[in-house]
């Protein structure tokens, strides 16, 4: 895994509420077999007409949106399936961080573990951010702090197991592993 | 001793700690039972691979293929290039290629048991209280109705769980939902959680565990308890749970893997802890009456936006998003959508797919026809369900009145497989989301319960299934 310190990027919106994960990669592309790719079906159904044609106006489609690795979403990013497709999609598109009011907890969690970091931020720096779309934004995971350009700033708060496995390119499974004793220990006290 | 008092999640999230929090490091939480399908565990077995890692413990991992398979018949991987889309048959291929070089137990198309992960686990007892239990699926919510603490993952920690049968959990916040009152006739277990969702929004129960207590829970059998717990990840929550009661210990007693004998009495006097203690103190509490509530139905593009069956569409509340829903929907806020035409009719999911729902979609479709503008698809949770419904005639039932009567799986409640609600149709449902294009690429569902698919089925409308005089 790449480690994660800090980026900056100009922001793209896309300000709807309650994004679910079906919107993100509907249905009928989870039998792919790997993750690379998967990008192509990032909100299909939002990005492509029935004949499979780009939808000119489409936030996903515009030029600005491939520099972009910043997605600004409205609040309760995520909802609904557990698919880690999702991520995996979003990641492969391009984008490294995800901005919102709120995060969907399964979402959340499969975003982290792909280096996708989900930035929970108040109220007046999202609007801040729709209302200025294309900012420039930095993104500091040392320092938990995010930065416009506009001078606009807030922190926010990453799980800290998180942040350290991102921040050092770190797999959580590896962790898990190496507390087998106590795990064993745990199965024969059962 | 510790003699605080604790809640029913408390309880079985501290028996289950391996390694306990801290503010740097999550819990490691042991997983008693670990389910699993064919689409969201691929990537799973592929990085259990490259890392030269076996299955920890593949007896406490219950597979089985639900999401992709197709509903009509077959009985062995041959017949799936004759009636399966290609990608489905390549990941149902695999699934079974993984499950064998992993030595893990499938049930699939040649088992009996086979059916849709969140019904066959409870089915065969393996679904028990206190356990602790995870699929890469967000509906496992389902089995906190018999005080299981279970909860939807991701792929990656689907690989955790498979290596190390553990996984990483920071502990959740506890959400009291009270029920008071009694189920009114031609009000489901559907309409409650509806009526959850509606109010405490789809976020609502984020970063918490629900647990469903108040005078209404000792009434509600397991089947509607497992309807109202799988879809409390719609409000947001990690899980929902109900405290084991007689219920449940009676739903469980000479179940397939249910403990037998001596372990069966140790296991009740066990089980029989698992409440909230007095004075337990949850971090959220709301209400809802079960008196007032009349049969639900979603009239958006996610299962917050609920109102009761006889009710206007809501005006929107400026945002884009609503206004989008309704778009999408086209519906219009002030109307009703009682009596309005409808294109499909879906009874299956894991959401409603139990015995007792195929008998309240039964009673009302018993001597009657389903409109002829309206496909209606019966699809049974099991492949055990589908038999026990064989035996009572319920199929005949359903055949006579003219709707498809499928095998067992996800089927339209996702549309992975054929099954699909069609490009800018309308599809009453009794499944779990309203999503934009949810039931295949266009399409748009109500959801609703059984009852009230069963007499939309008929009426060729969105109806009240109370008309048709139900009990």
């Amino acid at each position: 895994m790449e480690k994660i310190l800090k980026f900056s990027s100009t922001t793209i919106n896309l300000p709807n509420e309650d994004i679910d994960t079906d919107q993100i990669v509907p249905a009928r592309f989870l039998t792919l077999p790997s993750k690379e790719g998967i990008g192509d079906c990032l909100f299909y159904d939002w990005r492509f007409d029935k004949l499979g044609h780009p939808i000119e106006d489409f936030v996903l489609n515009k030029p600005e949106a491939r520099n972009s690795s910043i997605l600004v979403a409205g609040n309760n990013f995520g909802c609904g399936s557990s698919r880690e497709h999702a991520p995996w999609a979003l990641v492969d598109f391009g984008f490294k961080a995800i901005i919102s009011t709120s995060f969907a907890d399964i979402f959340k969690n499969n975003a982290l573990k792909n280096g996708l970091i989900p930035i929970t931020v108040p109220e007046d720096i999202h609007k801040k951010l729709l209302g200025n779309e294309g900012l420039e934004v930095a993104v500091d995971l040392d320092n938990l702090k995010l930065e416009t350009e506009l001078g606009n700033a807030c922190s926010f708060s990453i799980d800290p197991f998180s942040r350290y496995c991102l921040m050092n390119g770190i797999d959580q499974l590896g962790y898990i592993l190496s507390q087998e004793l106590e795990i064993t220990n745990y199965e024969t006290s059962q | 001793m510790n003699s605080r008092p604790k809640t029913l999640f408390e309880k079985v999230w501290e028996q289950h700690v391996v390694v306990p929090e801290t503010h740097d490091i999550p819990a490691i939480i042991y997983i008693d039972l670990h389910l699993i399908h064919e689409v969201t565990t691929p990537q799973a077995f592929t990085l259990l691979r490259e890392n030269n890692l076996k299955v920890r413990d593949p007896k406490k991992v219950l597979a089985t293929m639900d999401h992709s398979t197709p509903t009509v018949p077959i009985t062995s991987l041959k017949d799936l290039d004759i009636v399966s889309e290609k990608g489905p048959a390549e990941q149902i291929r695999n699934m079974v290629k993984n499950c064998n070089d992993f030595g893990i137990e499938l049930y699939g198309f040649d088992s009996d048991r086979r059916g849709i992960v969140h019904v066959i686990g409870p089915e065969l007892g393996a679904t028990q209280p206190g356990r602790t239990m995870v699929c890469g699926d967000s509906h496992t919510s389902t089995h906190g109705a018999f005080g299981a603490l279970a909860f939807g993952i991701g792929t990656t920690e689907v690989a955790h769980v498979l290596a190390t049968q553990c996984l990483l959990q920071r502990k959740p916040k506890t959400l009291s939902v009270n029920l008071t009152g009694n189920l009114n006739s031609g009000v489901c277990a559907k309409d409650i959680i509806l009526k959850i969702v509606g109010d405490i929004g789809v976020d609502g129960g984020t970063g918490h565990v629900i647990e469903y207590r108040g005078n209404t829970v000792s009434s509600l059998s397991l089947e509607q308890r497992m309807t109202i717990c799988n879809m409390s990840i719609e409000a947001g929550a990690r899980a929902g749970m109900f405290a084991p009661d007689q219920s449940t210990f009676d739903y469980l007693e000479n179940r397939p893997m249910s403990p037998k004998g001596d372990d069966w009495v140790k296991a009740v006097n066990k089980w029989s802890n698992l409440v909230t203690d007095d004075g337990a103190i949850f971090d959220k509490e709301v209400d809802i009456d079960i008196d007032a509530l009349q049969p639900m139905i979603t009239f958006g593009t996610n299962p917050g936006m609920v109102m009761s069956i006889d009710a206007e569409v809501p005006h929107h509340n400026g945002s884009q998003s609503f206004k989008q829903a309704l778009n999408y929907m086209k519906v219009e806020s002030g109307k009703p959508l009682l009596e309005k035409p409808i294109d499909v009719v879906f009874i299956g999911s894991c959401t409603n797919s139990r015995l007792s729902d195929l008998q309240d979609a039964a009673d009302i479709l018993k001597d009657r026809k389903v409109d002829s503008n309206v496909r209606t698809l019966i699809v049974p949770g099991s492949q055990a369900i589908k038999a026990e419904a064989e035996n009572l005639g319920l199929d005949q039932i359903f055949k006579k009145a003219g709707a498809e009567w499928r095998e067992s799986g996800c089927s339209m409640c996702l549309g992975m497989n054929g099954d699909t609600v069609g490009e800018g149709k309308l599809a009453v449902s009794t499944s779990n989301r309203n999503f934009e294009g949810r039931q295949g690429k266009g399409s748009r569902t109500i959801l609703a319960s059984p009852k009230t698919a069963a007499a939309s089925a008929i009426s060729g409308v969105v109806q009240d299934p109370r008309i048709y005089g139900d009990k």
